[in-house]
């Protein structure tokens, strides 16, 4: 892990730029705040939030989740996992005639095709969402600022990254000021 | 603006009912019947930080003087459990009661029954999750640990009673040199697959709820990784000399929490563009988990149902299973939930007298349903008119096994009626009280629905059931490793949803601009006017 102590750490301007933050103190001015930087046309940047906001994925004009085609994937894949199983398990590698029951029928095999359908499933949707999130990933610019710590409990913040093809420092600035900004702060790379 | 929110409404209707204080009628003010005015979630004027403190303050706060004396207790039980268990794997089953022909007894009572608790954790976090029931989120991670803890004590019990526990994994459909696969027409094998499933996917419902939550853990751990905790005096009664040298030790136990909780919480950082995936995420998760829920009573139930042992082979069973399966399950959340609401200092702004008189309410209702289930039992077996069934019938209520029978009915259908009245739902020792006799209750039906097995078609083979103490304490063993596993939730884990929590405050609306128009409460939440 890669916080930020102080005494081992490269000196700030030391090391590159990786954007620049500011803080905003409840989610009414952080949404107006999204809003007008979506507006402006930047990137790369995001949001910080302790839950997930209200209406936050049109402010920032997010898509709706992919991880749902995961899931419909894993869910598919679940299911004719099962159907083979039990099929070939029973129906043909291994016939044993028990209580006169047929080797293999849809009836019997519905509960294990729904228990796996949902395994799968669920191994897309929690799975399915780390991938797409990058994660995991231990490390991270943002994590070397002691304020941003704070953003897993109430504080809301606006990160944009100086990869963005529009950043540029002072006018970012003066930006997240007028939007009610507080403590903007550059962030910088990883030492 | 114009228009008031709705939880503006909801602040001014509260601030004019709780103005004198403490009102007997709405209690801690949540139960207010008037419709118009919605409940708050979260009591005490918190904001998000206090929330933040009070709910990370139960781990990160010295352990409480209650909690050693209570896990060495609950882990002396399981201990007890564990010696039971190795007994029978080195001896055989026959340390267990078990006869001919009452083949099926405790080991499969207990179970149904653990699996049946198990089921209030996943119904609370994915049905109430749909139906936006917000007041699941103050016990929502409670309930999902409860269903985990329940499920590992229900696998053990099939598990050990399979007779030679070394063969245990022929249940699973593994390659083996013998060239022989599981019988996937048994509806045993379905169980292997539905508790499988249910137990892997409450682990990951549980565990992804949980990722923010060890985040915000692992954040304040950081700011606090450079302070030494020291060991401190241990307490021991005669044991003084000891603490001279415990009082000296230092451990870096919040370096430690630091990485444990930034290992679990796969660097976390609450950015906007994860949220979006983690929340349609939560849903598609609780939307499958729902019909999952109602699936592995049901198919716990086939292994009575499909068979054609009168008494068990009857189309009521899984809806019935899966009604006493929430009821237990609510009984053994309101069990836990009201000793710890009552011990951890502020739980009771999250916990509220409402969420527990609508705990009350589902109890009732599916305590109802359960009710109607055994009156249909008895009904069917009359105008099925099949001699083996009604004799079965006449033999559970008035046979050898009448007292199981009565017990059974005194507590899962007389005793949850009481929830009618408001006092009952409102008064907490009592409704602790009736917690337990559902419990108890829903035990003893799962033990008649076994004993059917001893009026068996030939009257020469009928017989009587009587558990070993090896029964005894297996069972009250598996109690052991359960509080054993929550306790250990409790000290080490959120045991509140915090990010979910802070979400329905109403502070945490876009719209909010605080409280009425020309004041705000929480001065540092600016106006955005």
């Amino acid at each position: 892990m890669a916080y930020d102590h102080g005494s081992h750490a490269a000196p700030d301007d030391a090391r590159p730029l990786w954007g620049l933050m500011a803080e905003f103190s409840d989610p009414a001015s952080l949404s107006r705040a999204a809003k007008h930087v979506k507006k402006e046309g930047f990137r790369n940047w995001d949001v910080y939030s302790p839950f997930p906001v209200h209406g936050m994925d049109e402010a920032m004009g997010l898509k709706p989740s992919r991880v749902t085609f995961i899931m419909g994937f894993m869910c598919l894949t679940g299911f004719t996992c099962a159907w083979l199983m039990q099929w070939w398990m029973g129906g043909v590698d291994y016939k044993i005639v028990v209580a006169g029951k047929p080797l293999f029928a849809w009836e019997q095999a519905t509960p294990i095709l729904f228990e796996l359908s949902v395994l799968f499933s669920a191994f897309g949707a929690v799975f399915g969402m780390l991938i797409l999130n990058l994660l995991p990933r231990w490390n991270h610019p943002l994590f070397g600022k002691q304020r941003f710590l704070r953003v897993s409990d109430d504080r809301f913040v606006i990160a944009i990254e100086a990869a963005d093809p529009k950043f540029n420092e002072p006018d970012l600035r003066r930006m997240f000021e007028s939007l009610g900004g507080k403590h903007i702060d550059r962030v910088e790379e990883e030492s | 603006m114009t228009t008031m929110q709705p939880d503006q409404a909801t602040a001014l209707g509260l601030s004019r009912l709780t103005a004198g204080g403490f009102d007997p009628e709405t209690l801690d003010g949540t139960l207010v019947s008037d419709p118009s005015i919605r409940a708050p979630l979260v009591l005490g004027n918190r904001d998000f930080h206090s929330v933040t403190n009070t709910i990370c303050g139960w781990i990160e706060n010295p352990t409480p003087k209650w909690w050693m004396p209570a896990f060495a207790v609950a882990s002396a039980v399981a201990g007890l459990g564990t010696v039971m268990i190795v007994f029978l794997i080195i001896t055989g089953v026959g340390v267990w009661g078990l006869m001919n022909p009452v083949m099926w007894s405790w080991d499969i009572t207990n179970f149904v029954w653990w699996v049946g608790i198990g089921h209030a954790g996943t119904l609370i976090s994915a049905i109430l999750c749909l139906l936006k029931q917000k007041w699941r989120t103050s016990i929502n991670r409670f309930a999902e640990a409860m269903t985990i803890f329940a499920v590992i004590c229900a696998g053990t019990f099939p598990g050990i009673h399979v007779g030679r526990v070394w063969m245990a994994w022929m249940l699973f459909p593994i390659p083996n040199a013998n060239w022989i696969w599981p019988n996937f027409r048994s509806p045993l094998l379905w169980d292997v697959f539905a508790v499988g499933t249910y137990f892997t996917v409450s682990l990951l419902f549980w565990y992804m709820g949980m990722i923010p939550d060890l985040a915000t853990l692992r954040d304040r751990a950081i700011q606090r990784m450079g302070i030494k905790v020291r060991l401190g005096p241990l307490g021991l009664p005669g044991m003084g000399f000891l603490d001279r040298i415990t009082n000296r030790i230092e451990l870096p136990l919040n370096t430690i929490a630091a990485y444990a909780y930034g290992f679990l919480s796969m660097g976390w950082r609450f950015s906007a563009r994860h949220w979006n995936n983690y929340e349609k995420a939560y849903l598609m998760l609780a939307g499958i988990s729902t019909p999952l829920v109602l699936s592995v009573h049901s198919v716990v139930s086939f292994d009575f149902a499909v068979s054609i042992i009168p008494g068990w082979h009857t189309t009521i069973f899984p809806p019935y299973f899966v009604a006493g399966a929430i009821f237990s399950g609510f009984a053994m959340v309101l069990t836990l939930l009201i000793p710890a609401r009552a011990l951890y200092p502020g739980m009771k702004d999250f916990v509220t007298a409402r969420t527990i008189e609508n705990m009350c309410k589902i109890i009732t209702v599916t305590g109802s349903m359960v009710g109607f289930a055994y009156m249909m039992e008895f009904f069917i077996a009359w105008y099925g008119g099949n001699t083996f069934e009604i004799q079965t019938f006449i033999r559970r209520a008035f046979g050898p096994y009448w007292w199981a029978y009565w017990i059974m009915v005194t507590c899962n259908v007389i005793s949850p009626q009481v929830f009618w009245f408001k006092w009952a739902r409102t008064n907490i020792p009592f409704i602790f009280l009736i917690s337990i006799i559902v419990n108890i209750g829903m035990w003893f039906e799962r033990y008649v629905i076994l004993t059917t097995l001893s009026g068996d078609f030939l009257p020469s083979s009928w017989g009587y059931f009587s558990p070993t103490y090896v029964d005894i304490f297996t069972f009250i063993g598996s109690l052991g490793i359960f509080m054993t596993l929550f306790l250990l939730f409790c000290r080490f884990l959120p045991m509140l949803a915090l990010s979910e929590v802070k979400n329905v405050m109403p502070q945490a609306s876009p719209h909010w601009e605080g409280y009425g128009h020309g004041h705000d409460p929480h001065s540092h939440h600016g106006k955005g006017h």
